[in-house]
């Protein structure tokens, strides 16, 4: 059994940052698994721009804010294994992985990065009753058949869902000459980010069908039609709304999850909202040594905090090799509170040594104007930020400033309210 | 002699192996693309203790008859198989008579094993079963199968013994001269036969009445959920709610794929061709199995299909030779247990075929070179599940393909793929594929591997990626190539201007 410093698995966005950061900080003996036949991820097949505005503060192509990665890569000591398939980790960080030169592959890590990214939600997921023809598929698998392989998968669409994806697809299939004829969203609000909505969607006059969703699909072979209705507050479809649309095609962006099967397989529980492994702020999971960033561990809206988010990853596995960490007396619960579905990280476990502070990824429940994120301990508040509008499909991240941190916190509470001082009517 | 089998669902694939044991020529006839193309796939895959029907019924008999082959058989032709055991599930002192009554019939069938159990026992054997169930039928002889496979196991081997199966072939009529039947005409032309089986399942009564026998199907529609394989160990045993007259109600059971399986409901439709699920179907499924099961889990479907019993109105098999026409022996309303009685049915029919040779003097030999099992091809699963992962290497040093994972969930290798396009009734679409290797029948539903699979059926099958299928026929994935499209849109602005 080959024994490696880290074994990252996954080389997308965050194995290749994670890996990337780690040698910077001094570690060696890193190899990365990747089951595509080649590296970047899902970035590849993301033709459009809108990536590195925030890492790099200019505005790429998916390709060319992967090629960044890809670069540094090449000239690392990194080891890079593609068309290499992950089969099974076990808690005591030994990897079974498969490959075509190599056969079956046993492999040891001193650490491990959880890097896998996410998988999109099926048709099933989300139970539309019907026939079963072709025609119908993740709106993912549509941009690879477009941007990889060359190929569109229809003429007449309809997409389910306006997460960026199906926005940005929806775009996409236009330009390639398709005839979108709507994106339905179920939730009174685009689950995307307001600019791929306006880019998108309003700029080539596709209409978004707020409140709206598909209760059946018909077509013995290839898709036919499928009835749309507009829902109630509980998402039930209202009496008398439906009708139906000839499309071809339907595209589903009915959201993410998180790719855990291997992290389920160490053993490890699942955060019930992200879907993601419980981590402490080094991203570092239950299991000491292990590691999770990314998609993995929760959806990411900006490819830039994913790369952020390895890199704390990275360092933080080299910190734990070259025993540069300490553990809190305590450690220190991060509890949603107000308006705030999750956080990650869950936990503070570890001194800050020379961090000056730790960022906090959030995401809101309800969409709201004029708020303050407040971190509060023991009732008290800690800091706050004020934020001008905040929306369910655009992450939160506020930072956490060590200096505030005290010893005696064993619980800090995270809200999202409106702004204290002004009148709310 | 030549026969002709039409349908290759497992009744026809059944038929059309154990006839190949003797010299005769057999032609496969199917109209779909692949074979167990329509109920033989989509059913809850049990093979029944068989305590439900009467001896006195065909189904019974049949049934009773098979419960032991599967055993042999499934070793013969590669299929998965597994004695599980089931418990028809009691609440009270009422269903505790019934359930005496069930276990009378089967002790009569000859059944063995069947015993009554009570709630600490049933709580013992199921802890996630609902905690009012008070007593239980336990037959330990009863299975879990993949009802696909065994058909494609049953065509595999026959070819494998000469018979030919032709896909995509639709019988549009029978060739009858003085009153006997003498082939079958298709959409590919015209087969002559001494002899025709008519298997075709849904669509046997139209067949039937083709030689002037009237029979009406009934479709009974029943739909069904498949669970992720996480949830695959909620239930060990199928249970089984108390049954109605036609039904034997909405089950809970294990898939010898390791998934959970919820199903069916039962609706009478008109229509055959109607597989669609419905939304209150499916909450109607989903009700009756957490009468079994309270605690099942609301998310983790990864699919729901329905699929159509091919019932008669006297809810019984018909089996017997054609009253109208000479050299046509008929199967209708083979429905549940259909699958749990096709070797017997196929033992039966081969009598059936003997006695008509010798009445018209025909000769019809066993063979001597009968090749009673298939090849097993290489499953990285079966290494998987059998913790044998280092043995897996073998398989990838003889060829690498094996070594390339193309279904992340399922864990499905290249070269299996490729073994499912060169079997002997070959994959030729994407469901095809999936019903031999299980590639896209994971949770993510092909979102990984269906641009990968259709690049192999592509470069295997030699056709262009726009022609691949999902299921044969009008089910093609790919409408263009990029540009294609707009460029068509282009030209036909420019045809409008110059007007």
């Amino acid at each position: 059994m080959q024994e490696y410093n880290m074994v990252v698995i996954g080389a997308g966005p965050a194995g290749m940052a994670a890996a990337l950061e780690a040698e910077k900080n001094g570690l060696t003996d890193i190899v990365i698994l990747e089951r595509d036949e080649y590296i970047g991820g899902i970035l590849p097949q993301c033709i459009h721009n809108g990536f590195g505005l925030e890492y790099f503060g200019e505005e790429l192509t998916g390709p060319e804010y992967a090629y960044e990665f890809i670069d540094e890569l090449a000239d690392s000591n990194i080891e890079v294994l593609t068309e290499t398939m992950v089969l099974d980790v076990d808690e005591n960080k030994e990897v079974t992985a498969l490959n075509k030169e190599k056969g079956v592959l046993k492999l040891k890590g001193k650490t491990i990065v959880l890097a896998m990214g996410c998988r999109e939600r099926t048709r099933e997921n989300i139970r539309i009753p019907g026939d079963r023809p072709s025609g119908i598929l993740s709106a993912g698998t549509a941009q690879r058949y477009t941007n990889i392989e060359g190929y569109m998968p229809g003429e007449k669409v309809v997409i389910l869902g306006s997460g960026d994806i199906g926005l940005i697809m929806a775009r996409r299939m236009r330009l390639e000459g398709a005839d979108v004829k709507a994106v339905l969203e179920i939730m009174p609000f685009s689950s995307g980010l307001v600019r791929n909505k306006v880019q998108c969607l309003d700029d080539f006059d596709i209409p978004l069908k707020l409140q709206h969703t598909i209760t059946r699909i018909e077509g013995q072979e290839r898709l036919e039609r499928v009835r749309v209705a507009q829902v109630d507050e509980d998402f039930n479809p209202i009496e008398g709304t439906q009708e139906w649309i000839e499309c071809d095609t339907l595209l589903l962006s009915v959201g993410l999850i998180p790719e855990n099967e291997l992290s389920k397989a160490m053993g490890l529980d699942l955060h019930p909202v992200t879907g993601g492994t419980f981590v402490n702020e080094n991203r570092e999971t239950s299991i000491e040594g292990v590691y999770a960033a990314g998609n993995v561990l929760h959806v990411h809206d900006l490819v830039d905090w994913v790369s952020e988010e390895a890199e704390i990853a990275g360092k933080a596995a080299a910190d734990y090799i070259n025993n540069n960490l300490e553990k809190r007396a305590q450690k220190i619960e991060i509890t949603p509170a107000e308006n705030v579905t999750y956080t990650v990280p869950q936990t503070i476990e570890y001194t800050f040594g020379d961090k000056k502070f730790i960022k906090v990824f959030m995401r809101v429940t309800e969409p709201m104007e004029d708020v303050e994120v407040k971190f509060s301990a023991n009732k008290e508040e800690i800091i706050s930020y004020p934020k001008k509008i905040v929306m369910p499909g655009e992450m939160v991240t506020a930072n956490l400033p060590a200096a505030l941190v005290t010893d005696e916190m064993e619980e800090i509470k995270v809200s999202i309210v409106k702004k204290a001082g002004e009148n709310n009517g | 002699m030549q026969i002709i089998v039409i349908g290759a669902g497992v009744i026809g694939s059944a038929i059309a192996r154990e006839l190949t044991r003797y010299d005769v020529e057999i032609l496969l006839i199917e109209k779909e693309p692949d074979v167990a193309d329509g109920t033989s796939k989509a059913n809850s895959g049990i093979i029944h203790a068989g305590y439900n029907a009467d001896f006195d019924t065909l189904k019974g008999v049949m049934n009773v008859n098979s419960n032991p082959a599967f055993d042999k058989l499934c070793e013969d032709l590669k299929v998965p198989f597994e004695r599980n055991g089931s418990l028809v599930v009691g609440f009270d002192d009422d269903d505790l008579k019934k359930l005496k009554e069930k276990k009378a019939n089967g002790i009569k069938n000859g059944i063995e094993g069947l015993k009554i159990i009570e709630r600490e026992e049933i709580l013992e054997k199921e802890p996630n079963i609902n905690k009012e169930a008070k007593y239980a039928l336990y037959a330990p002889t009863a299975g879990i199968i993949s009802p696909y496979e065994l058909t494609i196991g049953y065509a595999d081997n026959a070819v494998r013994n000469g018979a030919e199966v032709l896909l995509d072939t639709q019988v549009t009529d029978l060739i009858i001269e003085d009153d006997e039947v003498k082939g079958v005409l298709t959409n590919r032309g015209e087969f002559r036969a001494d002899l025709v089986i008519n298997a075709a399942g849904l669509y046997s009564d139209r067949i039937a009445k083709m030689a002037g026998d009237q029979f009406e199907i009934h479709p009974r529609k029943g739909e069904y959920h498949l669970f992720d394989k996480v949830h695959g160990d909620i239930v060990n045993h199928t249970l089984f709610p108390m049954p109605t007259e036609t039904s034997k109600g909405i089950l809970v059971l294990p898939t010898v794929h390791g998934n959970l399986l919820i199903g069916p409901n039962a609706n009478v439709i008109d229509d055959k061709d109607d597989f669609s699920t419905t939304s209150d179907g499916l909450e109607e499924v989903f009700k009756g199995a957490k009468k079994l099961v309270p605690s099942l889990p609301e998310s983790g479907v990864i699919t729901s299909f329905s699929g159509l019993r091919a019932a008669l109105p006297s809810e019984d098999f018909h089996i017997g030779f054609s009253e109208n026409k000479k050299a046509l022996i008929n199967l209708i309303g083979i429905q549940s247990p259909g699958l749990s009685s096709a070797p017997a049915i196929a033992d039966k029919v081969v009598e059936m075929a003997e006695q008509f040779s010798k009445n018209n003097n025909i000769e019809f030999n066993k063979k001597d070179d009968f090749k009673e099992a298939n090849p097993r091809y290489p499953h990285y699963h079966h290494y998987e599940e059998n913790d044998k992962v280092e043995e897996w290497q073998e398989i990838v040093k003889q060829d690498e393909k094996y070594g390339e994972i193309i279904c992340r969930c399922e864990h499905v290798s290249r070269g299996e793929i490729i073994d499912a396009i060169n079997r002997p009734v070959p994959a030729r679409t994407v469901d095809a594929i999936k019903r031999r290797t299980r590639a896209s029948s994971g949770r993510c539903q092909a979102g990984f591997c269906g641009p990968r699979i259709l690049d192999i059926l592509s470069n295997h099958l030699k056709i262009d990626p726009l022609e691949v299928t999902k299921k044969g026929k009008g089910s093609k994935i790919l409408k263009a190539k990029s540009k294609e499209i707009i460029l068509k849109n282009l030209e036909e602005d420019s045809k409008v201007g110059d007007q």
